[in-house]
């Protein structure tokens, strides 16, 4: 059985004359936690974007949650969960109806939407703030709260663009526990971080410069192959040859 | 490290407190900052730091307690405050209409000084970005505009400069390079307040504040807080790292267990025995499993601060 929830061979993005994705080439097999690490202006978000179903590639083939890269986005991001760093919940509504208004975009028929809700609200023992607006909670509650909501509709891949930034270091491991534990239910997951502790969390993490995967394996692999102790250093070695600017 | 020829030190905030209705932002805190120290406020979002630089730069004012930056009172003398410090707040703030050149020429005017003026204190993060002096200042990439923020804040050569998160979303490579750049303003006698949520970079300070919900957990040199853990820290590694976190919470000698990159740490009761602890998780079916004490970093002494631990 085929258990590639992301496959993409030599995409490529060019705006005008510039290549920001430069045939990119990876799979990501179901229940993995993949780390998609780059320095700022590798062509991280680019990719990303593409994978979400928000832009189509320039050249290359692939698909996500089985669909084609190509050109069926839409269909992508019906059966994505996706996660960005800021904005993802809307702050003036509960946490009910920011529940109710997710589920509700992805489909999610009443009955499902009660029973999702009840499980994430005892995981994340928020059974008491149902009725609290979003807006009121503490960064930390709202991060966890928009990592179950990204995951409500139960998708095959949820995507999550540093979903730790600047949040207090108690927090970023309780995110990270429930990130475990998404993949561990079979959830695949995909992350971007900027914070090299994490990419130890990864199953595995590829690493771009100037628009191209430089680097692609398990943290212990990759370690071994830059022949340093940190995931840090090699993330350092690789970013440090790169010419494009930002 | 701190001079003591000036008769005031660079940041005075004795009991400062600030809610917003029920959000109680700053709660009593006090500290001091040297002249010419890089101090560092590290906290997570929403801990108060950047309620502090807008009460420190004048922006508003605190419901208690009072600060004084350069000598001078935030609120009694907050005309000559702000022509005496630069601020690069978190948010970028710059006009997105101008060029660089005119948004640098802008600042300038504002403080009545021209950009030669204070040319050599600019001229090597200036240089960076000059081959692109005539573009929009919104056609600039984020490491840019963050170089370009900076020259306008040192535009007018200020006494004290208040960074609010400069590094944050910024990889870790453009992240020393933006405290290389700091390290040479503190050469020329600049005194620095920072803020970051990153607590590597503590160690680039002389001096941090750990802050928290609005309060000060501690103060201190980093080496100086870090030596302050006070108990054996114990990192934990082996196969099935999310099962040994599991079966580290169960053991009755283990108060605490956390990820912590390759390992976990463990703060544990008087009566843990390492050994004994790694033989029972083997017994149980856990491979390569190892036990050894680490130094604490800054990390670690935040959680255990925050947790009570």
């Amino acid at each position: 059985m085929d258990d590639r929830v992301i496959s993409v061979k030599d995409l490529c993005k060019d705006f005008g004359t510039f290549r920001a994705v430069d045939r990119i080439t990876f799979d990501v097999h179901r229940g993995e936690i993949f780390g998609f690490l780059g320095a700022n202006g590798a062509g991280k978000t680019t990719a990303m974007r593409m994978l979400c179903g928000l832009s189509y590639p320039t050249a290359g083939s692939g698909t996500v949650a089985g669909f084609d890269v190509m050109t069926q986005g839409e269909a992508i991001k019906r059966h994505i969960g996706y996660m960005s760093q800021r904005f993802s919940l809307y702050e003036d509504l509960t946490v009910w109806e920011n529940i109710r208004l997710y589920a509700g975009i992805y489909g999610m028929t009443r009955r499902q939407i009660l029973r999702r809700t009840a499980e994430l609200l005892d995981r994340l023992h928020f059974r008491d703030e149902i009725h609290t607006r979003v807006g009121r909670l503490p960064l930390g509650w709202k991060q966890k709260l928009a990592f179950s909501v990204a995951t409500i509709h139960c998708p095959e891949v949820v995507f999550l663009d540093e979903p730790t930034g600047g949040v207090d270091p108690v927090t970023r491991r309780q995110i990270w526990e429930l990130i475990y534990e998404a993949a561990a239910g079979g959830t695949t997951i995909f992350v971007t971080t900027h914070y090299m502790d994490e990419a130890e969390y990864c199953s595995r993490v590829s690493i771009m410069v100037d628009g191209q995967i430089r680097a692609l394996g398990s943290p212990g692999e990759l370690k071994t192959k830059f022949a340093v102790q940190t995931m840090d250093e090699v993330f350092r070695m690789l970013a440090r040859e790169a010419k494009r600017g930002e | 490290m701190i001079a003591h020829t000036h008769p005031y030190p660079a940041i005075e905030v004795k009991a400062l407190s600030k809610s917003y209705g029920e959000v109680r932002a700053l709660d009593g805190i006090s500290f001091e900052v040297g002249r010419g120290e890089l101090f560092g406020l590290i906290g997570p979002d929403g801990a108060g730091k950047t309620t502090l630089f807008r009460l420190l730069t004048t922006l508003i004012a605190p419901d208690q307690g009072s600060a004084s930056v350069d000598g001078l009172d935030i609120l009694a003398d907050y005309r000559r405050i702000r022509q005496r410090v630069g601020y690069m707040p978190g948010r970028f703030s710059l006009y997105p209409d101008l060029t660089v050149e005119e948004n640098l020429a802008f600042f300038a005017a504002l403080f009545d000084v021209k950009v030669r003026d204070n040319y050599d204190l600019i001229a090597p993060i200036y240089r960076q970005i000059e081959p692109f002096r005539t573009r929009r200042t919104d056609k600039l990439s984020g490491g840019m505009k963050q170089k370009l923020a900076l020259c306008c804040a040192l535009i007018h050569r200020p006494s004290v400069l208040f960074l609010d998160e400069p590094t944050t979303g910024v990889d870790a490579v453009s992240r020393n390079e933006f405290w290389d750049i700091l390290f040479n303003l503190k050469a020329k006698g600049i005194s620095i307040l920072i803020s970051t949520p990153y607590m590597d970079e503590a160690n680039c300070c002389d001096r941090v504040a750990l802050i928290n919900e609005g309060k000060i957990l501690e103060i201190n040199t980093p080496q100086a807080i870090v030596e302050g853990f006070g108990e054996t820290l114990y990192a934990l590694s082996g196969e099935d790292m999310f099962g040994l976190l599991e079966a580290a919470r169960r053991d009755k000698e283990v108060r605490r267990c956390y990820p912590f990159g390759e390992t976990h740490h463990l703060l544990t009761s008087p009566g843990f025995d390492p050994r004994r602890f790694a033989e029972a998780l083997t017994a149980t079916g856990f491979c390569g499993v190892s036990v050894r004490p680490v130094e604490a970093g800054i990390e670690d002494v935040f959680i255990k601060r925050m947790g009570n631990g």
